[in-house]
C-alpha cells in the first residue's frame, strides 16, 4: 500500500508489489481449480428438499409459539395491537379520502377531479408547472385506464407507508448524522431490513398484525423506511465544515447547530431521501397484495392466475406512472427546495398560489358533491388497448424470436452459468469458503476477510451452503451482465444527450414494472431454468448500474475530454483511456449497487425455475412446514448480500489507494 | 409590464376556470348518502380467496348466494392458505372454501389451536400427478406407463436437468413427493423447480405449441386443462398408507376429496352463511365451467358466479339454510 511519504524508490517499488497481489489471486485460483478437479463432490452439503435441519425446525417452533400465545401474550395486547390499530385507522382514513366509499357515502371523499386538481396543486406549489402537467395528466390516464381506484387504493397505502417511514425515519437519520455510535449500530440493521426478502415476514406480520392494511403497511415500510435514514444521515454527514465551525464559533448549542447550520444544508439531500422512500414503497405494492393489501398489486397477482399478461401489464403501467410521477416531483421539489423558486415577482405568487388555491379547491367541492366529478367516467378503452397490445407483442415475441433467445439461453447456461456453479457449488465447503476468505484478503484486507469468513461460517450453519453456492452462481453472471450493460449503455448515455432522454424513461420503467407482470414473457422466452431467473434480475438491476455509469461519465469536466479529442484521440480511445478510467468511481458503484439489486431479485428468480435459495424462500411462505427453512435461506440471502458488499467495499477502497498512489 | 399582464391573464384565467366549473357541475346528478342498511341474520361474512381460479369459482358463487340469497355483506380477502388458516384464530377469516389435504395445517389449527373446524367436501375431486402435453400422448403412446419413462428420459433433456430427464414441479403450495418418486421408482429424471403455477403454466403451453417434450408435475382440476388437455402419466397405483412415509414413496398420489374449512367461532355462531358453506357442494364439471368463464372468457368473478348460478337455480336452492 502506498504511504503518504514516498521516495523516488518506492514508487517504482509500487509498481511490482501492484503486481504481487494479482499473481497471488491467480495463485489462489489456480490451486483452487486444481484441488477442485481432485474433490469435486465432496462434501458439498447439499440438503434435499423436504429435510429439515434443526436450525429450520426450531425456527418453525418459535413460529408457532408466537401464534398461539397472540391472545395471552401482553406485548400483543398492549402494544402490537396498538400499533395495529392506529396504522389501520391511517390507511382507512385515508382511503375513505379518496379510494374506498366511507362516512356513509357510497363513493370516497374526493372524487378524481378533486384528486387530480388537489395533486396538480401541490405539485405545482412544491416544484414547477411542468411537474404538475405530468401529474395531472399520470392521474388522469389511471382513470383512463380503468384503474381509478385501485391506482387510489395503492395511492393511500404508499401514503401512509411514506408518511410513517419519514416520522420515524427522518429523526433516526439526522441521530445518525450526528452520532458515529448510532451510525454504526443502526448500518447493519438497515442493511437487513433491505436485503431479507418480504416473503420471509409477510407470514409473521400477519400473525402480528392481523390481516389487513395495517400488516400491509408495515411490511412496505419496513422496506422503504432505510432509504430515508441512510439517505438522511448521509446529507447531514456531507455538510462541508466551514459553515458548521462559523455557527459554532457564535457560541450556537447543540440544538441550534442542528436547526441552523445541518438541516438547512442537508435540505436538498433529505428530500432526495423521500423520493427513495416513495420508490421503496411502490416496489413493494405487488408483494405486500400477497397478504390482502389493496390496489393495484391485487390486479397484478389475479391476473398472473390466469396468466392473462395483459391486464397485468395495463395495471403495472399504472405503478410505474405513478412511481415517475412521485419521482419527478420530489426530484423537482429537492432542487427547488435548494434553489428556491426564483424568477417570479413575490406578490405575483401570492396571487396565483390563491388563485389556483381557489381552482383546487373548486374542484375538489364539485368532486364531492356530484356523481361525474367523483367516479372516473367510464367508456375509458385505453386499459384495453394497452392490455391487448402486450398480449400481442407477447405472442409475437415467443412465436418469432423463442428460438433465438433459447439458444442465447443455451449459450451462456453452457458456456458461462453450468461451469461457474459446478466450480462454486460442487467444490468441498470448507475448500470454498477457504477460497472465499483468501481472496477477500487479497482483493480487500484482513477486515473483509474477517467478515467473509464470518459470513462464510453463518452459510454453513444456516443448512443450505449448497444452495448458498448455486445462488451465488447465478447472482455472479448476472452482476456481469448487469456491469457489462451498465458500460456500454451507461457511456452511450453519458455521452450523448439524445440518447439519455430516450433511455432514460426506459430505465424507469425497468426499475419500477412489478416483476410479476413480466414473469410469463421471460418464461415465454427463457423457458422455466436459472437464466430466466438471470434475467428478471438483470432487467432490475441494470437500469441502476447504467444510471450511476452515465452520471459518471457526464461528472467529467468537458475540457477534459476535448483535450483528448484535442490530442488526437479517437471515440474508442475517449472512451477507454479518459472516460472509463476517470469515472472509475462510478463503475465500482453501479457493480456494487448492481450485485445488491440482482439479489433482491433472488425470489423472484425462485418463481421461474432458479431453484435454490430462491425457490426455498417461496416454499417457505407456502407451506408451514418449510417456514423455518425459508426463513434460514431469506437470510443466507442477507448473509450473502453483506460478504459481497463488504468485499467489493474494501476492494474498491484499496483500487482508490492505489489510483491516488499511482496518480501522485 | 409584462408580469402585469400575465398577472391579469392568470387571475381572468382562474376566475374564469372557477365559473365554468361551477356552472358545469350543476347539470350533474349530486352523490346521495346511503343508508348502511344492517342485514338482519347474516351480517358480515369473512371469506379467504386462495389464489388460483378454481377456489375464486367456489367462492364467487358462494359470495353471490350469500348476498343475493341471504343478504350477507360478504367480505373477501385474498391470502395464500396458510395466512388464511392464521386468519380463523383471530376471527379475521371464516371461512376457506377449497382446501387441498394440509394435514399439517388440519393438525395445527383444528387439532391442537381449536380455532377452525371442517365443514365438509366440496363435492370436488382434487388430482395430483405427473402430465405430459397431449401430443406427446399421441406421438408415444406407451409414455402414459411409468415404467416406460426411462426410455423417453433423454427427450426430456433441457439445459436445468444435468445430463438428466427434466421433471417439472411447479408451485410451492402443493405438496410433492416427486424427489422422493424417482429415487423410488429408479427414474433417471432430474426435479427441476418451476416455483410458480404460471411458469408451469407457460411451459406446458409452449410445448403443446411447439410440440416440445414436458413432463411435469400438475393437478385437477385447473382452468389451464381446458385449453391444453394434459395427458396424465400413470405411476404405481395408489394404495391407503403407501405414502406414509415421505422418504419412501414409490407410488401416486392419493386423490384428494377437496373440503371447507371454517372458523371455530363461525361455525358455533351456526347462522346462515354457515349453514351455506356447510351445505355447498358441487362437482368438478361445475367448478370448471366457473372457471373457464373466468379464466378464458374474462369475466369478472361476481358475473362468473352470476351466470351460472342463474342457470343452476335447483342446485344452489339446496345449499340454502333450512328454516
Amino acid at each position: 500500500m502506498a504511504t503518504t511519504t514516498m521516495t523516488g524508490a518506492s514508487t517504482r517499488t509500487t509498481p511490482r508489489r501492484r503486481i504481487t497481489k494479482p499473481l497471488a489471486v491467480v495463485g489462489v485460483l489456480a490451486l483452487w481449480f486444481v484441488a477442485w478437479t481432485l474433490l469435486r463432490g465432496q462434501d458439498m452439503l447439499e440438503l434435499p428438499r423436504a429435510t429439515l435441519t434443526e436450525l429450520h425446525h426450531w425456527l418453525n417452533d418459535v413460529n408457532d409459539s408466537v401464534g398461539a400465545s397472540r391472545n395471552s401474550n401482553p406485548l400483543f395486547l398492549y402494544f402490537f395491537n396498538e400499533i395495529r390499530a392506529v396504522m389501520d385507522a391511517l390507511v382507512t382514513f385515508v382511503q375513505g379520502l379518496i379510494a374506498q366509499p366511507a362516512y356513509g357515502r357510497p363513493v370516497p371523499v374526493l372524487g378524481w377531479l378533486g384528486v387530480v386538481a388537489l395533486v396538480s396543486y401541490v405539485s405545482w406549489v412544491f416544484a414547477n408547472w411542468r411537474v404538475a402537467l405530468l401529474a395531472a395528466g399520470g392521474f388522469i390516464l389511471f382513470g383512463l385506464q380503468g384503474l381509478w381506484q385501485e391506482s387510489m387504493d395503492t395511492l393511500a397505502l404508499t401514503l401512509v407507508a411514506v408518511f410513517v417511514s419519514l416520522l420515524f425515519g427522518i429523526p433516526l437519520g439526522i441521530l445518525a448524522g450526528v452520532s458515529d455510535r448510532f451510525h454504526r449500530l443502526i448500518t447493519p440493521v438497515l442493511d437487513l431490513m433491505q436485503t431479507m426478502p418480504t416473503f420471509v415476514y409477510l407470514a409473521p406480520l400477519t400473525l402480528v398484525f392481523l390481516i389487513g392494511p395495517a400488516s400491509a403497511t408495515i411490511a412496505t415500510l419496513i422496506y422503504a423506511m432505510p432509504p430515508a435514514i441512510r439517505i438522511t444521515a448521509h446529507g447531514i454527514r456531507s455538510v462541508p465544515a466551514p459553515p458548521v465551525e462559523a455557527t459554532d464559533s457564535f457560541g450556537a448549542t447543540r440544538r441550534q447547530r442542528l436547526t441552523k447550520a445541518l438541516l438547512p444544508l442537508s435540505k436538498r439531500t433529505i428530500v432526495l431521501g423521500v423520493n427513495q422512500t416513495i420508490m421503496a414503497a411502490l416496489a413493494m405494492v405487488t408483494v405486500a397484495a400477497l397478504i390482502d393489501a389493496p390496489g393495484l398489486g391485487k390486479t397484478v397477482i389475479k391476473a398472473l392466475q390466469t396468466t392473462d399478461v395483459g391486464t397485468a401489464f395495463n395495471a403495472g403501467v399504472a405503478i410505474v406512472v405513478m412511481a415517475i410521477v412521485l419521482d419527478r416531483v420530489t426530484t423537482a421539489a429537492s432542487v427547488r427546495a435548494e434553489q428556491g423558486g426564483g424568477e417570479v415577482d413575490p406578490r405575483i405568487r401570492r396571487l396565483l398560489l390563491a388563485g389556483f388555491g381557489l381552482v383546487a379547491a373548486v374542484c375538489s367541492y364539485l368532486s364531492y358533491t356530484y356523481l361525474w366529478a367523483s367516479e372516473f367516467p367510464e367508456g375509458g378503452q385505453l386499459g384495453e388497448y394497452l392490455s391487448q397490445g402486450a398480449t400481442t407483442v407477447t405472442t409475437w415475441a415467443q412465436h418469432h424470436l423463442a428460438d433465438l433467445t433459447s439458444a442465447v439461453k443455451d449459450g451462456v447456461t453452457i458456456a458461462l452459468l453450468n461451469p461457474l456453479e459446478a466450480l462454486l457449488a460442487e467444490s468441498p465447503w470448507w475448500l470454498m469458503g477457504a477460497v472465499i476468505v483468501l481472496l477477500a484478503a487479497l482483493v480487500g484486507n484482513l477486515r473483509a476477510a474477517a467478515v467473509a469468513a464470518v459470513c462464510v461460517g453463518l452459510l454453513v450453519g444456516s443448512g443450505l451452503w449448497n444452495a448458498s453456492m448455486v445462488t451465488l452462481a447465478m447472482t455472479l453472471v448476472a452482476t456481469l451482465l448487469v456491469v457489462t450493460l451498465g458500460v456500454v449503455v451507461g457511456v452511450w448515455m453519458g455521452r450523448s444527450n439524445r440518447a439519455d432522454r430516450v433511455i432514460r424513461p426506459v430505465l424507469d420503467a425497468g426499475q419500477t414494472m412489478p416483476a410479476f407482470v413480466y414473469l410469463i414473457p421471460v418464461v415465454a422466452l427463457f423457458s422455466v431454468s436459472r437464466f430466466s431467473a438471470i434475467v428478471a434480475g438483470v432487467v432490475y438491476a441494470a437500469p441502476v448500474a447504467i444510471k450511476i455509469v452515465a452520471d459518471g461519465v457526464r461528472a467529467i469536466p468537458e475540457s477534459t475530454v476535448e483535450a483528448a479529442t484535442a490530442a488526437g484521440s479517437n471515440t474508442w480511445q475517449t472512451i477507454t483511456k479518459v472516460q472509463l478510467p476517470m469515472a472509475r468511481q462510478s463503475l465500482l458503484l453501479a457493480t456494487n449497487q448492481g450485485l445488491i439489486y440482482v439479489l433482491s431479485m433472488v425470489v423472484i428468480g425462485g418463481l421461474v425455475g432458479a431453484g435454490a435459495l430462491g425457490y426455498e424462500v417461496v416454499a417457505g411462505f407456502s407451506q408451514g412446514q418449510l417456514y423455518g427453512k425459508g426463513l434460514a435461506a431469506g437470510a443466507a440471502i442477507v448473509v450473502l448480500g453483506i460478504m459481497l458488499d463488504r468485499i467489493a467495499r474494501a476492494a474498491g477502497q484499496r483500487s482508490d489507494r492505489a489510483s491516488t498512489a499511482a496518480q501522485s | 409590464m409584462r408580469s402585469v399582464v400575465n398577472k391579469r391573464v392568470l387571475a381572468g384565467v382562474s376566475l374564469s376556470t372557477v365559473a365554468a366549473l361551477t356552472l358545469t357541475a350543476c347539470g350533474g346528478s349530486k352523490i346521495e348518502s346511503t343508508d348502511v342498511a344492517e342485514a338482519d341474520g347474516c351480517g358480515t361474512f369473512n371469506i379467504a380467496i386462495n389464489p388460483w381460479v378454481g377456489y375464486e369459482a367456489n367462492a364467487a358463487v358462494l359470495a353471490h348466494v350469500a348476498e343475493t340469497e341471504l343478504g350477507c355483506k360478504v367480505v373477501k380477502k385474498d391470502l395464500k392458505e396458510e395466512i388464511a388458516w392464521q386468519g380463523f384464530g383471530t376471527g379475521q377469516v371464516d371461512a376457506i372454501v377449497e382446501n387441498w389435504g394440509h394435514d399439517d395445517l388440519k393438525q395445527k389449527y383444528i387439532e391442537d389451536q381449536k380455532t377452525a373446524v371442517s365443514a365438509g367436501s366440496t363435492g370436488v375431486e382434487g388430482i395430483i400427478g405427473w402430465y405430459v402435453p397431449p401430443w406427446m400422448a399421441e406421438e408415444y403412446p406407451d409414455i402414459t406407463d411409468w415404467n416406460n419413462l426411462n426410455e423417453y428420459a433423454h427427450l426430456f433433456e433441457t439445459t436445468e436437468s444435468g445430463g438428466k430427464g427434466q421433471l417439472l414441479d411447479g408451485d410451492p403450495s402443493f405438496v410433492t413427493n416427486d424427489e422422493a418418486l424417482v429415487k423410488n421408482l429408479e427414474l433417471d429424471y432430474q426435479v427441476v423447480y418451476a416455483g410458480s403455477e404460471p411458469a408451469l403454466i407457460q411451459a406446458f403451453r409452449q410445448a403443446e405449441e411447439k410440440k416440445e417434450p414436458v413432463l411435469g408435475y400438475f393437478y385437477d382440476p385447473q382452468w389451464f386443462l381446458s385449453e391444453v388437455e394434459l395427458v396424465k402419466v400413470n405411476l404405481p397405483e395408489y394404495q391407503e398408507g403407501c405414502d406414509a412415509d415421505p422418504e419412501q414413496v414409490a407410488c401416486d398420489y392419493p386423490v384428494y376429496d377437496l373440503d371447507k374449512i371454517v372458523s371455530k367461532s363461525f361455525a358455533d355462531a351456526n347462522g346462515p352463511a354457515y349453514q351455506l358453506v356447510d351445505n355447498f357442494n358441487w362437482t368438478n364439471a361445475d367448478q370448471n365451467l366457473v372457471a373457464r368463464y373466468i379464466a378464458q372468457d374474462n369475466m369478472s368473478p361476481e358475473e362468473a358466479a352470476e351466470k351460472w348460478v342463474e342457470a343452476n337455480q335447483d342446485k344452489v336452492e339446496a345449499w340454502l339454510p333450512q328454516s
